[in-house]
């Protein structure tokens, strides 16, 4: 147990408090920013398919095109709506994990080494199930 | 329905679970599958894949508005994490292997819980706890700013509240929920962490954990584009009114509606589960 004890955290430099309000910053940046390209698809998609009808009721699973990272940005390069929300959807599902990914950094600031392996973990857990997936194809 | 009735549809109903969810602290997500389902005929993978996600994005969208109050502890998260996204990556897999009607059974006695849960007197927070060797070493006690000044605590308990996150993060990716009734029972009941502390906290550690079993849905075509879009703009919008006005006087009745609400659509799951067609 090498590192420092901090009983008032208020007095460090990087404390916990001024990280957690710069990556809620970050996350909501992150939120509005993925709802806006959600959006703009919604539009594309709704002009485009204002006249066939919705049909949820069984599950076919989706095509490659929204099931992968590649897929999804070719479908953005073919100007469609559905392409451009599921990238949307990308990045809502990455702002969580770049919060994690900064945390390392913050905790590294803090000379928190046991609490660096530990958002190191969480990271490699979180870019497991993003790339071990599939999705990255 | 056409697309258009429908999304409109969908993004109001999504918009009101959203408000309800973040008003009552109960969370939307938990009444949205059930409602996507029995209300509107959606798969319930389908319902799943648009609910997780529609969770990452009010646990993100909430964050910076709960950091400010100085309650939450990024210690307890983080540590946390490491057994809800590890559970989350477990309950993923699991979904996606479990016949349709076993995840409307275990969907319909997660809501029973959370109702009842939502109706139970909170037990009296203990105050001045002995630290915990273990708390300790990893770091977890803190403060808080209370009406009488910094108030610190000591965490209690840390293996059974480690386990039973990874339960909840189980069961968030395996009905892509927030689950937060059982991160109640594992940051409250267990370890003892104040309230305060315990909500906000468990906000933060939602997103990262719902993020873990994304990954997993999304590359088995869960997350249906058409669908999540009002989904998730719905909640989203929702949420981040629901936590502008806090009218404290009527939480107490539209806890009691959006619970019974929750064990109505508890038991419609269950049936759903056990005699429907899901």
């Amino acid at each position: 147990m090498a590192a420092p004890r901090s009983p008032v955290p208020q007095q460090q430099p990087w404390d916990d408090h001024r990280i957690e309000v710069i990556l809620g910053n970050l996350l909501r940046a992150g939120v509005i920013f993925s709802a806006t390209i959600v959006l703009g698809g919604a539009c594309i998609y709704l002009f485009r398919h204002a006249f066939e009808q919705a049909n949820y009721s069984i599950f076919r699973g989706e095509p490659s095109d929204f099931r992968t990272i590649r897929g999804v940005i070719l479908s953005v390069i073919d100007g469609h709506g559905r392409g451009l929300i599921q990238l949307g959807l990308l990045v809502l599902i990455a702002t969580p994990i770049i919060r994690v990914a900064f945390s390392i950094v913050g905790f590294a600031l803090e000379r928190d080494r046991m609490y660096v392996v530990f958002t190191l973990i969480v990271l490699a857990i979180l870019l497991y199930s993003l790339l071990g997936s599939g999705l990255g194809m | 329905m056409s697309i258009p009735e429908f999304t409109v549809l969908v993004a109001i109903v999504s918009f009101i679970a959203g408000l309800l969810g973040s008003l009552t602290g109960l969370g939307g997500g938990v009444v949205l599958v059930p409602l996507l389902t029995i209300f509107f005929h959606v798969d319930i993978r389908y319902a799943i894949g648009a609910s997780l996600v529609s969770v990452i994005a009010t646990s993100s969208g909430a964050a910076a508005s709960y950091v400010k109050e100085g309650f939450s502890n990024i210690r307890i998260g983080m540590f946390l994490e490491i057994a809800t996204t590890s559970g989350a990556l477990l309950g993923a897999f699991l979904a996606t292997r479990i016949p349709t009607n076993a995840l409307a059974i275990v969907f319909g006695a997660m809501l029973l819980y959370s109702a009842w849960l939502s109706r139970k007197p909170r037990p009296p927070e203990q105050r001045n706890l002995p630290p915990d060797p273990l708390a300790t070493r990893l770091r977890l006690n803190g403060s808080f700013p209370d009406q009488d000044g910094e108030r610190s605590y000591n965490v209690q308990h840390v293996p059974a509240g480690f386990s039973l996150m990874f339960g909840a993060g189980a069961l968030s990716g395996l009905l892509g929920i927030g689950s937060g009734a059982v991160k109640v029972l594992a940051m409250d009941q267990a370890m003892r962490i104040p309230f305060k502390v315990s909500t906000t906290t468990s906000n933060f550690m939602i997103g990262v954990t719902a993020a873990a079993s994304a990954g997993v849905y999304l590359s088995r075509g869960y997350v249906d584009p058409g669908l999540s879009m009002p989904v998730m703009l719905g909640v989203l919008v929702g949420s981040l009114i629901g936590s502008r006005i806090l009218v404290k006087a009527e939480t107490k009745s539209l806890r009691l509606i959006f619970s019974v609400v929750i064990l109505v659509l508890g038991l419609q799951m269950l049936y759903k589960g056990l005699w429907g067609k899901i």
